[in-house]
């Protein structure tokens, strides 16, 4: 062991943070999953990036749904019907309020963030992407926002650019001026890195690529669950995220468009919800935002995430937000004490969110993983859905520990406890 | 013992911290490099065939304990074996990771520590990787591709079993 092994987790280099605003501890009682052993240890997850837990409000709200409301939307003409319609659409209009004030027939309901992206691609993109175009897509992009438009642009010839990052984490902006030229028809880049944790000036590189014409599509499958959305403001064309990283359950995701661009663009499903007229001799769809919800959708999971909105809401995002950067200081702090650990992305954290990727020197990822799952401790390990990123941090995969609104420092301690007993364990 | 120590014994951190087979074959005429892309685990195997008898291996594992130390001990093993007894081997490797085996074989020697494994499902695949790598590469040999850069894959492995 290090000469680090003298400090005990008791006398950490900053007294822990109080929460902003919010009380953890209600909080966690709220997540009825938090309260079991895993391998003879108190749960502590830390793989919130991956997906979120659930509280008894989203838990309740689907078994409710199939309880007293359980019928196909939109054109039933009976009493359950008419429920389930008011609870689906009130739950567009309440994620059109939560994301800035959006108007609600710009929010489409897809299967989660990587549909929501293809729907862009294979709408908006076979419309508006030809030969010799190109689309600018940053280094350190999830895959589902990166095989899209590298498919996308092998379908039509057009070329992918890169936008580099730096070693710090984050995006190399210096040459945005020339990456992004007259050629250029989107910008992909996500909003919240999943692996570094940044936070990119989504603002600042929309006004760029307006400024030459070209659109932008923002992933924010990190950044909706952590911080206060404003579409508006960022300035986006296209933003997409997903129910189930924000407390409400899987198979939910949401594409926001522009509303002329939605209005422009053909439609994805083509079937039954998203007609309008159909005959042997003609076709005619929907409006907005049914033309891209053809089939009948994902309609009980679509209703719970209103209750992950208001459970949120109720916490307001700004305190949500804060816990976290507090939380995320304590952990890069803490972290930072055990030798030779290397931690990726920016260290300030008015920079970036809770997801903290990081690598031993002598232990593997998925070995690191295994022994803290011994401990009852979830992370995750792997590539991170990142293969470009990895590449350049000249990795195969890192450990990643992310925090979220249940988890408080004593998570904190007791992942740094284990990473240390890990090293004992390992005898390196 | 429990599970963890049962995966994680001394013999496979042994061979963890000082994997065998690193020494450079130039006499090597079969090259095979294995991935497993759900870990990101990477093998390259370099195999001196000679007579149907593997005389020498060199293996350049870069991943997990559990892969890095089963290439290693393949290094140990093969050495001096028929491609048919280390296609035998490697199916008995096999057997023994999935729980098909009454009793570990006393002749593993020290292959048989990697029968903890089998309590982890999601780490049977890194325990195998050398060994689908090493088969493959001697496969293809013998068909006429000595040089044929193999990828295993998740999927790959499912047809084995």
């Amino acid at each position: 062991m290090t000469d680090m092994a003298s400090q005990t987790h008791n006398d950490p280099v900053t007294a822990p943070p109080r929460a902003v605003g919010l009380d953890i501890e209600r909080v966690k009682a709220d997540f009825p999953i938090l309260t079991q052993q895993i391998n003879g240890h108190r749960l502590v997850y830390l793989d919130s990036a991956a997906t979120s837990q659930k509280p008894r409000e989203v838990i309740n709200a689907i078994l409710e749904y199939y309880r007293k409301m359980n019928s196909n939307i939109h054109r039933g003409l009976h009493t359950l019907a008419e429920r389930a319609t008011e609870a689906y659409e009130a739950t567009r209009v309440h994620t059109a309020r939560f994301v800035g004030g959006v108007q609600p027939e710009e929010i489409i309901f897809t299967r989660g963030t990587t549909e929501s992206i293809n729907l862009v691609a294979y709408t908006w993109g076979e419309q508006n992407i030809s030969k010799g175009d190109e689309i600018l897509v940053s280094e350190m992009e999830h895959h589902a926002n990166f095989v899209p438009w590298f498919e996308l642009a092998r379908r039509k010839g057009a070329i992918i650019r890169k936008l580099p990052i730096t070693l710090c984490g984050h995006l190399d902006l210096s040459e945005i001026d020339t990456l992004i030229n007259e050629k250029t028809k989107l910008v992909a880049v996500s909003h919240m890195s999943n692996v570094f944790g940044t936070i990119n000036p989504i603002r600042d590189i929309a006004a760029k690529a307006h400024e030459k014409g070209a659109l932008i599509l923002a992933d924010g499958a990190q950044a909706s669950p952590h911080l206060p959305i404003d579409l508006r403001a960022l300035g986006v064309d296209f933003y997409a995220f997903s129910s189930h990283k924000m407390l409400g359950p899987t198979g939910v995701g949401v594409l926001y468009g522009r509303k002329e661009l939605l209005e422009a663009m053909p439609p994805f499903n083509f079937g039954g919800e998203m007609i309008n007229q159909v005959g042997f001799d003609k076709v005619t769809f929907a409006d907005l935002p049914n033309k891209f919800e053809g089939g009948t959708p994902n309609i009980a999971d679509v209703i719970a995430f209103e209750a992950a909105l208001s459970y949120l809401e109720g916490l307001g995002m700004e305190n949500v937000h804060a816990h976290e950067t507090a939380i995320t200081k304590y952990a890069l702090e803490r972290l930072s004490e055990i030798q030779g650990l290397e931690i990726q992305g920016p260290q300030d954290t008015a920079e970036r969110g809770s997801a903290i990727s990081f690598t031993d020197p002598d232990i593997h990822p998925h070995d690191i993983s295994t022994f803290l799952d011994y401990k009852g401790i979830a992370i995750r390990a792997g590539h991170h859905c990142a293969q470009p990123l990895m590449k350049f941090l000249g990795k195969v995969a890192t450990a990643r520990a992310s925090f979220y609104i249940y988890n408080d420092t004593a998570d904190v301690d007791a992942l740094v406890d284990a990473l240390r007993e890990m090293r004992r364990y390992f005898g390196v | 013992m429990m599970p963890l120590d049962e995966m994680y014994r001394e013999i496979i951190l042994d061979h963890y911290r000082s994997p065998r087979g690193r020494k450079p074959l130039p006499e090597a005429n079969v090259t095979a490099e294995g991935h497993n892309p759900s870990c990101g685990d990477d093998i390259k195997l370099e195999i001196e065939l000679k007579d149907n008898i593997l005389q020498d291996v060199h293996v350049d594992c870069k991943g997990c304990a559990i892969s890095v130390a089963s290439g290693s001990m393949l290094a140990e093993t093969v050495k001096g074996k028929t491609f048919a007894e280390v296609s035998e081997l490697s199916k008995t490797i096999r057997k023994m990771l999935k729980g098909e085996l009454e009793e570990t074989p006393d002749n593993l020697g020290d292959l048989g520590a990697l029968a903890g494994v089998r309590q982890f499902p999601v780490r049977i695949k890194c325990a195998l990787l050398a060994w689908v790598t090493l088969i493959e590469g001697l496969d293809k040999y013998s068909a006429g591709h000595p040089d044929g850069k193999i990828v295993v894959t998740s999927e790959h492995d499912h047809e084995h079993e």
